[in-house]
């Protein structure tokens, strides 16, 4: 599928940081391959993914917009009636923005195809823009003739909210990986997370207080995965699986048997109030959806960024990755491998348990049995659909939480498309994500590698 | 530093070419490491395992248990009230675990009596052939998280031809179970083609397989005209036609159902895969050694193709015991029932050996039956089951751990020596003394 267009780059030495920062957008693959003749040259493989992808949704688009164009109007809802800017419905002809976006689908695949022809990448706003275009024709399909519009704020809000435990998640998965420990257990410190979040939080009273509890009961569920996996070397993956099967059982146990005879005293915490930003939660759409919300989802935007900026610009960030490409490495140079790792899992936990929280202090308000439901394995699907990096990963929770809101939103104004199918997309994507068909997928070299100092 | 350190040292990328003399021999994956660790144990271990396990369950019953909490608060006065307290609700517990799994000594009558032995047997069925697959997987070095999706599907392929293809009594059923299994096999093959044309890892694949398999479930269960009964309007298929059904093997009283001899059936079947068959060997081979078993000319590739399908169609037959055996008057989604994931419990302790894994799947099916009776008899959520079923699972998987628990000398290591005192050891005691320590 993909060709092989090898051209020798001459880059002089090549460092794992630069392997790192490399990885593109999800078009063009790079793989450096040892060179006998001098050792440092490198083989840029161009791929031909992108402007295939491309013509595939531009395919897609020609099929379901203009062949099966729907006639009639769609209207889109801007603004809610108690923003304080009021912006005016934006109504559109149905069949001439599918026909618009269809051509416009297409001039971004012939532009795909010239960039990769030229041995360069399709930059990454391409490929959102591809996405964004589509996303709008298909919702004008789809409200098309309906009788509700489509309520943009709304869909944006509910995307937000349903995304903030994967991102947590995500970024707990990111750093673990990083690392050098695969991180399944991500379920288990959510849900984990939830359950302590919504006990404490009903004793105290102090929602602050029960945030912090859950980012110990997620370090928890982290310390036994560290404990069984730096120390007595068991496979991860196993240890993952059956934590987040431990968890479950005992937050379901003693949800059965605690709980719920006492939901007044142990299951009913007080939820966070929603925090307006003065003035920019006034601005039109960014501001109900950014602005307007709890303490959790602030501290989401503060972790990310600090994520990104400690992982890639701090001398924590770079031992954290060198233990997780090359420990042997990391070890020469004095860096205590199995030290490092077991402290940042804890990390990881601890950040995966404060997106738990958001269930039960956030948006729920109260504990209920396996009330993640599998949100933990879409965010280990985030971490491999964003390349390991936690702003890509981010970007990945977000469109997965975009998907599974949608499902509602469509929902209510009736979908031709069954709401099973939306549900399923992030699933696919991440399938084709490691498949290989959609951008390169290689984690950290060591991950999931016990390290045995010899 | 040169590039060969940043070199992906996993196999798939080099297309089966043997390494040239000189040229660095990737290491063995860590899955072989897991599987002498999951093999090397012994059975004390296991023993040991289930009974810490269940030490940590009676821990946690009496913890939350309200009698014992009301005499704990007036401990110092009268302990012997709070000790009283939790000997009953942990005796009780297990005593009503024991009595739904294996014995009623409460039975009026004989059927009674031994109907709980049958009922474990019945759970045990779709564990046992589930955990063969798995365990198949394992041998093979490959891990099946996917036995949730694989015995959807086979459940919507063996349920569709028992209720919709009316055959003779006899083929209808062989028809139904190898629609089941085929089912299972392409969902789990599925995952052997990717890994073995893209590389991409089977625990991702599978975990995302699952999902896809419940919303491809529930949306045709809500389909009119594709699984949902006609004339209704929930979600569930019509009843299995009377052909289709696995026949009763001790009359009507008993749940027991032909699926166990299907599953003893797997079993040997699996043993003689494993231990007599060429397919079988290599599947060894290239779970202890990928890479050896390339060099000793392994198609490892097909390989992982052919343990898949395999994997998923063992896997697949359970699925079919749960809608032509347990659950007969049509199926919803969750028909799995969760024995996906006990799958995996069941191959670790079966340490994925055939005959081991038939002895853990009665094991667990006994925590089934006997998790339920004890829900209904003392109020103790089966919950439990499940965190003493990780529990086991996460003991076994660290051999180091249960040892150090019961204080047992650890095999292949002669007796301890004792750290040689720094100042007196000569050079030859200290070395090994490192080697104690950097081990």
């Amino acid at each position: 599928m993909s060709d092989l267009n090898s051209t020798g780059i001459d880059t002089g030495v090549p460092n794992v940081t630069q392997t790192l920062d490399s990885s593109g957008p999800p078009t063009a693959t790079q793989h450096e391959r040892p060179d006998s003749s001098n050792g440092l040259e490198k083989t840029v493989v161009t791929s031909w993914k992108a402007p295939i992808a491309f013509l595939a949704f531009t395919i897609i688009a020609l099929v379901l917009f203009v062949i099966l164009g729907r006639d009639g109007s769609s209207t889109f809802t801007l603004s809610a009636d108690n923003d304080l800017i009021q912006l005016p419905d934006v109504t559109v002809p149905a069949r001439v923005t599918g026909i618009v976006i269809t051509v416009l689908l297409a001039l971004l695949t012939v532009f795909a195809y010239l960039r990769v022809r030229s041995d360069r990448r399709v930059p990454l706003w391409a490929s959102a823009l591809l996405g964004v275009l589509f996303l709008i024709a298909f919702l004008t399909w789809v409200d098309a003739g309906a009788s509700l519009p489509v309520q943009v704020p709304g869909l944006l809000v509910g995307t937000v909210s349903l995304s903030v435990p994967l991102i947590f998640g995500a970024l707990g998965g990111v750093i673990s990986e990083r690392v050098g420990v695969v991180n399944v257990a991500i379920e288990g410190q959510l849900l984990g997370g939830a359950f302590v979040a919504a006990v404490v939080a009903s004793i105290t009273g102090q929602p602050l207080l029960g945030l912090g509890a859950a980012a110990i009961a997620g370090a928890a569920v982290s310390f036994v995965l560290a404990a069984f996996a730096i120390k007595y070397l068991v496979d991860q993956v196993i240890v993952g699986v059956v934590l987040n099967v431990l968890v479950i059982g005992l937050t379901n146990f003693l949800y059965s048997q605690v709980l719920s005879k006492n939901a007044e005293l142990l299951n009913s915490p007080p939820r966070f109030d929603r925090i307006n930003i003065p003035i920019l939660s006034e601005i039109p759409i960014i501001g109900p959806t950014l602005f307007r919300q709890t303490i959790i989802v602030y501290l989401m935007y503060i972790a990310v960024a600090a994520v990104y900026f400690a992982l890639f610009h701090t001398k924590w960030g770079l031992r954290v990755r060198a233990v997780g490409e090359h420990p042997q490495a990391a070890d020469t140079v004095g860096i205590n491998v199995n030290g490092t790792r077991f402290w940042n899992v804890l990390l990881a936990g601890a950040i995966t348990g404060l997106g738990g929280a958001y269930f039960t202090l956030g948006s729920v308000g109260a504990f209920n049995k396996e009330m993640t439901a599998g949100a933990g394995y879409i965010a280990l699907a985030a971490v491999i659909f964003g390349q390991w990096d936690p702003i890509r990963a981010t970007l990945a929770a977000l469109l997965f939480g975009f998907a599974s809101n949608l499902q509602n939103a469509l929902g209510i104004i009736g979908s031709p498309v069954p709401s099973e199918f939306m549900l399923m997309l992030p699933y696919l994507l991440t399938i084709f994500a490691v498949a290989g068909l959609v951008g390169r997928s290689r984690g950290p070299a060591a991950s999931g590698r016990p390290y045995i100092k010899s | 530093m040169s590039d060969s350190a940043l070199a992906s040292p996993t196999p798939a990328a080099s297309s089966g070419a043997a390494p040239t003399p000189g040229a660095e021999i990737p290491p063995a994956p860590k899955s072989n490491q897991v599987l002498r660790d999951i093999m090397g144990g012994s059975v004390v271990i296991s023993i040991l395992a289930v009974l810490l396990a269940l030490v940590v369950g009676g821990i946690l019953i009496a913890l939350t248990d309200e009698n014992v909490q009301a005499a704990s608060g007036y401990f110092f006065s009268r302990p012997g009230d709070t000790i009283n307290a939790i000997w009953v609700s942990v005796s009780g517990a297990y005593g009503a675990l024991f009595q739904g799994a294996i014995y009623n000594f409460g039975g009026n009558t004989f059927v009674k009596q031994i109907k709980p032995i049958t009922d474990t047997l019945t759970f045990a069925t779709p564990l046992i052939v589930a955990g063969l697959g798995v365990g198949l997987a394992f041998r093979a070095g490959m891990f099946n998280i996917g036995g949730q999706g694989q015995m959807l599907i086979a459940a919507a392929c063996s349920g569709w031809v028992a209720y919709s293809f009316p055959l003779p009594y006899g083929i209808h059923l062989i028809v139904a179970v190898l629609a089941g299994v085929v089912g299972g096999a392409v969902w789990g093959g599925i995952v052997g083609v990717l890994k073995a044309r893209t590389g991409a890892h089977e625990v991702i694949v599978t975990i995302m397989l699952n999902y896809i398999a419940v919303y491809l479930i529930s949306y045709l269960l809500r389909t009119p005209g594709a699984l949902q009964a006609p004339g209704s309007s929930n979600p569930k298929t019509p009843a299995d036609l009377p052909t289709a059904v696995y026949p009763d093997l001790l009359g009507g009283d008993f749940n027991l159902h032909a699926g166990l001899l299907v599953s003893i059936a797997a079993t040997v079947f699996v043993w003689w895969l494993l231990t007599r068959s060429s397919l079988g060997f290599k599947f060894r081979a290239v779970g202890v050694n990928p890479n050896a078993a390339r060099v000793a000319g392994i198609n490892v590739k097909r390989s992982y193709i052919y343990v898949m399908l395999l994997s998923g169609g063992l896997v697949g037959l359970a699925g079919v015991a749960q809608v032509l055996g347990t659950v007969t008057s049509g199926f919803s989604s969750g028909i799995d029932a969760g024995i996906g994931f006990d799958a995996i419990t069941v191959a670790l302790l079966g340490r994925s050996k055939p005959w081991g894994i038939f002895v853990a799947g009665i094991l667990f099916g006994a925590f089934k039956a006997g998790g339920f009776a004890m829900q209904a008899g003392q109020g103790i959520p089966v919950d439990i089951v499940l965190v003493v079923q990780s529990l086991i699972v996460l003991f076994i998987a660290a051999p180091p751990l249960v040892r150090a628990v019961f204080r047992l000398p650890t095999p292949g290591v002669a007796k301890k020596p004792k750290p040689p005192k720094a100042s007196t050891s000569s050079p030859v005691a200290a070395s090994t003394g490192e080697a104690v320590v950097a081990k």
